[in-house]
């Protein structure tokens, strides 16, 4: 390291469409100056997002990491067939990939709908 | 691989070279200062950049190596695609947005902010440059190997041609060229593998629809030629009459040595000898799941040791990073990982399809045990020859070098990146030299010919991705806890131990049973020893929790519409 990396900024000036009036001032300074309630906010938008993600996670967890447990405790779901192909490949070839983005849209939309809740709590 | 089609193919490497170079030259004009070169000014849109990601990661290993998979392993294979596209849902759901807020260029970028440590930057510097090398070693041997079994060419013309068009890429345009050359690609790639695959299929059912697991092992469908680039052993089940360099004579029972060089001619309907260590399976057992097809032992456990290490293992590849400090907001970064989500599941869906009809029609290369030939030997070996099967094979050939050359060139843009900001200095001038620097050491590593399974180098790089950057990350997200200390000995422990378990099985000195299976797949075992040493030791440290963690913790989560003052 000969340069010391430049520090950057944070977070830039109100992109979102969704926005309609500039933050107001009290929420916005108790977050910025680190104060009891700005840490509280901070502290229960980072569980809410923690909880959400873990909650995706482990249905996803539950259904994927389930499967091969699934054909290992139930031996005749590795020759059903259905549709003409066989479970596992149905599943496993087909069916998971629309899942996963199913499962990524939801996430997507319920992690952008806590952050608005945010915004407006530090809003007022 | 007839005479043919060889100047065809050629033309085709020919023109996704050129085609590279010149979207990289028109993006060049565009690129001007050092933070240009590096995250292309953050002005890429998601689809953009979605299409970059999927371009980038679709790598050799995905591109043939998954349908190779496929043919050799059946049903437990399935796992690998279907990780590599996971491993984007979990980094969606614990990293994309946080890390876009963080601010920083790179994983090392990250761990000084997280936790103002200097020794834990260099470590985790240290482990991209590892992981980039030991990633680029399997692209450039496949790009031989490729130029090869297409065009005949030797195997290091292949290596070379790939390191430098991406060296000269990648130096001349940085990121946002990358940025450009990447999203072609991913488009040439799924273009490259769809359209064969439809033609396949459409001639698989007129020719009565086949069943894709016959109970029987594979048998030969046509008379087929086999030339051997290497001396191989194979096991032969069943006596076969072969002509071998023009010679008849029987292969009884048992293994038998095949020279390098020879050619061996098999008649139709003969059971395939096999390559040793990867077992004669039957139709059944091949089509269904923890049946150990191929010869793999342990699969239940084989297979969760595969799917932590794929799903956790993708976030924390240094070329996949790299690429979210594009985005321009967090939000953004999120549903950029939502398109790639859907990018890739759409490209999953067809290598799978070259696996099963490969091992119908072109189980021959279960015989030399290159089984990541079958997606290029699949037009002949089923339409025959002729020019629909030569214009297959040569659009097979683009979208494979497409795959050496968008992976290659983005993981030496974040090898480069970190080689620059922690070695060199952080001109664009240094970054030239990085880019020469990062390059060099895997060319050199890959033009001995060293044997290194394609997909068991880059199963270690997610091993050794998922045992390190995973821990380092998600604590680092959303633990206030985390101490330098503590993610020092997880990615000390962690990187050492993922890495030792893989080389012992790449140099072959694994054992057998369940010691063998614990090192062939370590992940199991390797990421949670990472996560409870990095839990551990900072909870043993936790006097030193950086101070400012609540003001960082802010910095990560905090939605963009609010505007804050810079830290510090």
């Amino acid at each position: 390291m000969t340069e010391p990396v430049p520090r950057r900024v944070v977070v830039t000036g109100p992109r979102s469409p969704t926005v309609r009036r500039p933050p107001g001032r009290q929420g916005l300074q108790a977050l910025d100056e680190q104060t009891a309630v700005g840490e509280l906010l901070v502290r229960s938008l980072v569980r809410a997002q923690l909880g959400l993600a873990l909650r995706t996670a482990g249905v996803v967890a539950l259904v994927l990491g389930g499967l091969p447990l699934l054909f290992a405790l139930v031996p005749t779901t590795r020759d059903t067939r259905v549709l003409g192909l066989a479970l596992p490949w149905l599943v496993l070839a087909v069916l998971v990939y629309p899942a996963l983005v199913l499962t990524g849209w939801v996430h997507v939309r319920l992690a952008e709908r806590y952050e608005r809740e945010f915004v407006e709590l530090v809003d007022t | 691989m007839t005479g043919g089609s060889r100047g065809l193919d050629l033309v085709a490497v020919v023109l996704v070279v050129l085609a590279t170079v010149g979207i990289g030259t028109y993006g060049l004009r565009l690129a001007r200062t050092t933070s240009d070169f590096l995250v292309a000014s953050r002005s890429v849109t998601p689809l953009w950049n979605a299409s970059a990601i999927g371009g980038e990661y679709l790598s050799a290993a995905s591109f043939l190596g998954v349908a190779g998979l496929v043919l050799a392993y059946g049903a437990d294979a399935l796992w690998y695609p279907v990780g590599f596209v996971a491993g984007y849902l979990v980094l969606l759901l614990l990293v994309a947005a946080p890390l876009r807020r963080s601010g920083a260029y790179t994983v090392p970028d990250f761990a000084e902010l997280r936790l103002g440590s200097r020794s834990v930057r260099r470590l985790a510097s240290l482990l991209v440059v590892g992981i980039g090398w030991l990633y680029l070693v399997p692209q450039l041997q496949g790009a031989g190997l490729a130029l090869r079994a297409t065009t005949g060419a030797p195997v290091w013309a292949g290596a070379v041609v790939v390191a430098v068009v991406v060296t000269v890429n990648v130096a001349g345009g940085g990121m946002r060229s990358a940025t450009f050359v990447q999203a072609f690609q991913y488009w040439l790639k799924l273009t490259a593998i769809t359209v064969p695959a439809v033609v396949l299929l459409v001639a698989w059912h007129g020719d009565g629809r086949p069943d894709l697991a016959a109970a029987a092992p594979p048998v030969f469908p046509d008379r087929t030629t086999v030339q051997l680039d290497e001396t191989v052993r194979v096991l032969v089940e069943q006596p076969v009459d072969v002509v071998l360099d023009g010679r008849a004579t029987v292969l009884d029972r048992g293994p038998h040595r095949l020279e390098r060089g020879s050619t061996a001619v098999f008649p139709a309907g003969a059971r395939v000898p096999h390559v040793e260590g990867l077992a004669a399976t039957s139709g059944d057992a091949w089509a269904r799941p923890l049946s150990g097809a191929g010869g793999a032992e342990h699969p239940l456990y084989a297979t969760y040791a595969l799917v932590l290490a794929t799903f956790l293992g993708t976030m924390g590849l240094p070329h996949v990073l790299v690429r979210f400090y594009a985005n321009p907001d967090g939000a953004a970064a999120r549903r950029t990982t939502l398109g790639v989500l859907a990018l890739l599941g759409a490209f999953y869906l067809v290598p799978t399809v070259y696996g099963a009809l490969g091992r119908l029609y072109a189980p021959e290369v279960l015989v030399t045990g290159r089984t990541d030939a079958v997606v290029l030997a699949l037009p002949t070996a089923v339409l025959g020859g002729g020019p629909l099967s030569a214009a297959l094979e040569a659009l097979l050939v683009a979208g494979a070098f497409a795959a050496f050359l968008s992976t290659s060139s983005g993981l030496l843009v974040s090898t480069a990146g970190v080689l620059v900001q922690d070695v060199l200095g952080g001109s664009v001038a240094d970054f030239r030299r990085a880019t020469l620097l990062a390059v060099a050491v895997p060319l050199g590593l890959a033009l001995p010919a060293v044997d290194l399974p394609v997909a068991q180098t880059v199963g270690l790089a997610f091993a050794v991705a998922a045992s390190t950057f995973c821990p380092l990350l998600v604590l680092g997200i959303w633990w206030r806890g985390l101490t330098a200390a503590g993610a020092a000995a997880g990615l000390v422990v962690g990187g050492t131990a993922s890495t030792c378990a893989t080389v012992v099985t790449l140099v072959g000195a694994e054992g057998d049973g369940w010691t063998a299976a614990l090192l062939a797949q370590p992940a199991a075992w390797t990421v949670p020893l990472a996560f409870a040493v990095m839990v551990g030791a900072s909870v043993a440290t936790r006097s030193r929790v950086p101070a400012d963690v609540g003001r960082t913790m802010l910095r990560l989560h905090a939605p963009e519409p609010l505007v804050l003052s810079p830290p510090g």
